[in-house]
């Protein structure tokens, strides 16, 4: 004869455990995830951003020397970043932005930044295809192009070890047929006068 | 009261430090030993020796044995050393590798260092900061330690043996062209050149029945030992490019019975000086009649690729007058191919034959595949700043190299069949690793030729990650012939002097590597 209460009660344990799993492996972690993106791009409200002004910090900026042949730093207010990753994009953002004489940047125009990662403290710098296809070529100003985007990084990010570029998502040979960028390259700091 | 007096013996670390102590003293002491490299000043005043000091594989020369030499002004304050010859200034910081030189920015392979309180220089302090604010000609030639110093005639004198069926050939190109005398001194054939020094390296010769050795006898003469089975030589002289090139034959007795008898009198006698172009003169026959025999002089550079960078739709830097860096990277390697096999001999591979996209890879695969020894891959700079001129020459550099070229140590793995067997394991990207230091050599030694002949960019040799060499396995270099952002250079360029310039200055170049090589690993790679 079937024991009706305890088919209940087996039934309803069962139906309780299996609620407390989707709960653990399911609700939970997809809440845990989503609740600081969901801070992070919440806009902010119109008053508190005109009360608080946005936070700045000092980096250098490299542009090519007057000889040609190497960087010169100078130092320039750019937005705060809250991480590496968002520190070395609003310094990349910086560099990349068109400048006026005397200053002259080593980045092609045009170029723009897609992404910026940071990964076992290396930083990979993902910018649009007009850093191939708008650069000058030769193997010096390629060299001043690469020491222009791994300086800006590695200065004012001391914690990255290493910078490699990439281009429209991918990893590429070279921008204009000489430096090798299929890994990560450091600074030569006698590139920077 | 007795006092005991007891051995002292000192503790370990008192010995230890004594002993670094000596071991300093002795260093020291060493650096003005006779053997200790030194550079050779030759100039219409002086010839002498001046001391160079080694640290880190680098030759470095005191700041005062300059200052004494080139009447130089020396002022030491805040940490910049200034540096004054007739009020042109070189100001450069102890610690950093540029200089500004005539407010001109030059960089240096590293940084100055201090020895025993005094002040030195990298040796390419010379080249690059001193020469171009002196009011005389300074040319330092590194690979023969000479440092040439206003109106002095110094060719370079470069000797290719070759043996022959019948004979062995000596050819020996001196350049700038400088005539010589060839003369007969018992069992030596004396070569003296018109010339106030000679800057040769002579490769090496395995005796053998028509030579036993070449050897310089002093500044401006060299002497060729001859073998058992000399029995008369033949000289000619003719203009090849810039170059004057001797050729020596030396000749054994004919065996052939029916060759013309011997003509009595007819070799040049002892002492006498040959005509330019005499005919061959015959000896006595041979008093055994056996056949000669010849060994292959060691020769360690027999197939060259010559890569012209770029190509199809990579046209590469691009001049305002229009002249595009994959034109003309084709049309000089085309010339220093047409020298390299006329000149020397050598084989000489092009990655690309003509205006067509080349793979990176591909072009390191025709050097490879066909076991090349030597890839020059040739290229035309661009500059955002249009003043940027001269020639450079690049080594290839990798991130982390020193743990890279540990892990390229022979590994010993099992084989079949038993037993063990070292096998060096070398990566495909990583394959120039093993050359860097090879290639570093042929670069300097190619910025040596273009001094005076070829403008040199402000940084003439550097080491850059360089995706077309990473595969070479051989010694490599990327050449930038100029720069076709500077619009007087492009024009230089695309003319017949720099071009021809360039391809005498690389076939010197790689005769001189040549010589290196042989010495330095037998000729074995």
């Amino acid at each position: 004869m079937i024991d009706w209460r305890r088919a209940a009660i087996v039934g309803g344990l069962s139906a309780a455990g299996l609620f407390f799993a989707w709960i653990l492996f399911f609700a939970l972690p997809r809440w845990v995830a989503n609740a600081p993106n969901a801070s992070a791009t919440a806009p902010a409200p119109a008053a508190a951003a005109a009360e608080e002004p946005e936070r700045k910090i000092k980096a250098h900026l490299f542009y090519v020397s007057e000889d040609g042949h190497g960087l010169t730093g100078v130092e320039r207010e750019v937005a705060f970043g809250a991480d590496p990753g968002a520190q070395a994009r609003a310094i990349l953002d910086a560099q990349i932005a068109a400048v006026d004489a005397p200053l002259l940047s080593a980045v092609p125009a045009g170029t723009k930044l897609r992404a910026v990662y940071v990964a076992n403290g290396d930083a990979y710098v993902d910018l649009t295809s007009e850093v191939v296809t708008a650069h000058p070529g030769g193997s010096l100003n390629e060299q001043l192009t690469v020491q222009t985007l791994v300086s800006a990084v590695m200065i004012n990010l001391p914690a990255i070890a290493a910078v490699q570029i990439l281009v429209d998502g991918k990893e590429v040979d070279s921008l204009a047929g000489h430096v090798d960028l299929r890994q990560p390259l450091m600074r030569k700091p006698e590139w920077v006068q | 009261m007795t006092r005991r007096f007891v051995p002292c013996f000192p503790s370990a670390p008192v010995v230890i430090g004594l002993v670094l102590l000596v071991a300093l003293a002795v260093r020291l002491g060493g650096q003005g030993a006779p053997n200790a490299p030194a550079l050779s000043l030759i100039s219409r005043e002086a010839r002498r020796a001046i001391p160079l000091i080694v640290s880190n594989e680098q030759e470095f020369i005191g700041l005062d044995e300059l200052a004494t030499t080139f009447q130089l002004a020396v002022r030491e304050e805040s940490g910049a050393v200034t540096v004054s010859y007739k009020g042109r200034t070189i100001v450069f910081s102890p610690d950093q590798t540029i200089a500004s030189v005539a407010g001109r920015m030059i960089s240096l392979p590293a940084r100055p260092v201090r020895v025993g309180g005094r002040l030195a220089v990298p040796v390419d302090f010379i080249s690059r900061a001193i020469a171009p604010v002196y009011d005389q000609r300074i040319e330092l030639r590194r690979a023969s330690h000479l440092l040439l110093v206003g109106d002095v005639r110094v060719p370079r004198v470069t000797i290719v043996p070759e043996p022959l069926p019948a004979g062995f050939r000596l050819t020996l190109d001196a350049l700038p062209q400088t005539t010589s005398t060839v003369t007969r001194d018992g069992d030596q054939l004396n070569i003296r050149f018109d010339a106030d020094a000679i800057d040769v390296a002579i490769p090496p010769v395995q005796p053998q029945p028509l030579i036993q050795a070449i050897r310089r006898v002093d500044g401006t003469t060299l002497a060729i030992d001859l073998g058992p089975r000399f029995a008369s030589y033949r000289s000619t002289t003719q203009t090849v490019d810039a170059a004057m090139r001797l050729t020596l034959e030396l000749l054994s007795p004919p065996t052939d019975t029916t060759a013309a008898a011997p003509v009595p009198g007819t070799a040049p006698p002892p002492g006498a000086p040959a005509a330019p172009a005499s005919p061959i003169a015959p000896a006595a026959p041979s008093p055994s009649g056996e056949l000669p025999t010849f060994g292959s002089p060691v020769t360690a550079i027999r197939t060259v690729t010559i890569d012209p960078g770029h190509g199809g739709t990579d046209i590469g830097a691009k001049g305002a007058g229009g002249l595009m860096e994959k034109s003309l990277t084709l049309t000089v390697a085309r010339r220093v191919k047409a020298s390299l096999e006329a000149r020397l001999g050598l084989r000489v591979l092009l990655t690309r034959e003509d205006d067509r996209d080349v793979p990176f890879d591909a072009r390191t695969a025709v050097a490879n595949n066909n076991k090349a020894d030597l890839f020059i891959s040739l290229h035309a700079n661009a500059a955002f700043r249009p003043t940027a001129s001269g020639a450079s020459v690049l080594v290839a550099a990798f991130p982390e190299e020193g743990p890279a070229r540990q892990s390229l140590a022979p590994q010993r793995v099992p084989v079949f069949g038993g037993g063990l067997r070292d096998i060096e394991l070398v990566l495909w990207n990583q394959a120039q690793i093993r050359y860097v230091d090879q290639s570093w050599v042929f670069a300097r030694t190619l910025e040596e030729h273009f001094q005076n002949r070829v403008p040199l960019d402000a940084r003439p040799t550097d080491r850059v990650p360089l995706r077309v060499l990473a595969s070479a396995n051989m010694p490599a270099v990327v050449l930038e012939v100029g720069y076709l952002s500077n619009p007087e250079q492009e024009k230089q360029l695309a003319g017949n002097e720099l071009q021809g310039a360039l391809a005498q200055s690389i076939v010197d170049a790689v005769v001189v590597f040549r010589g290196y090589l042989t010495q330095t690993a037998g000729g074995e790679r």
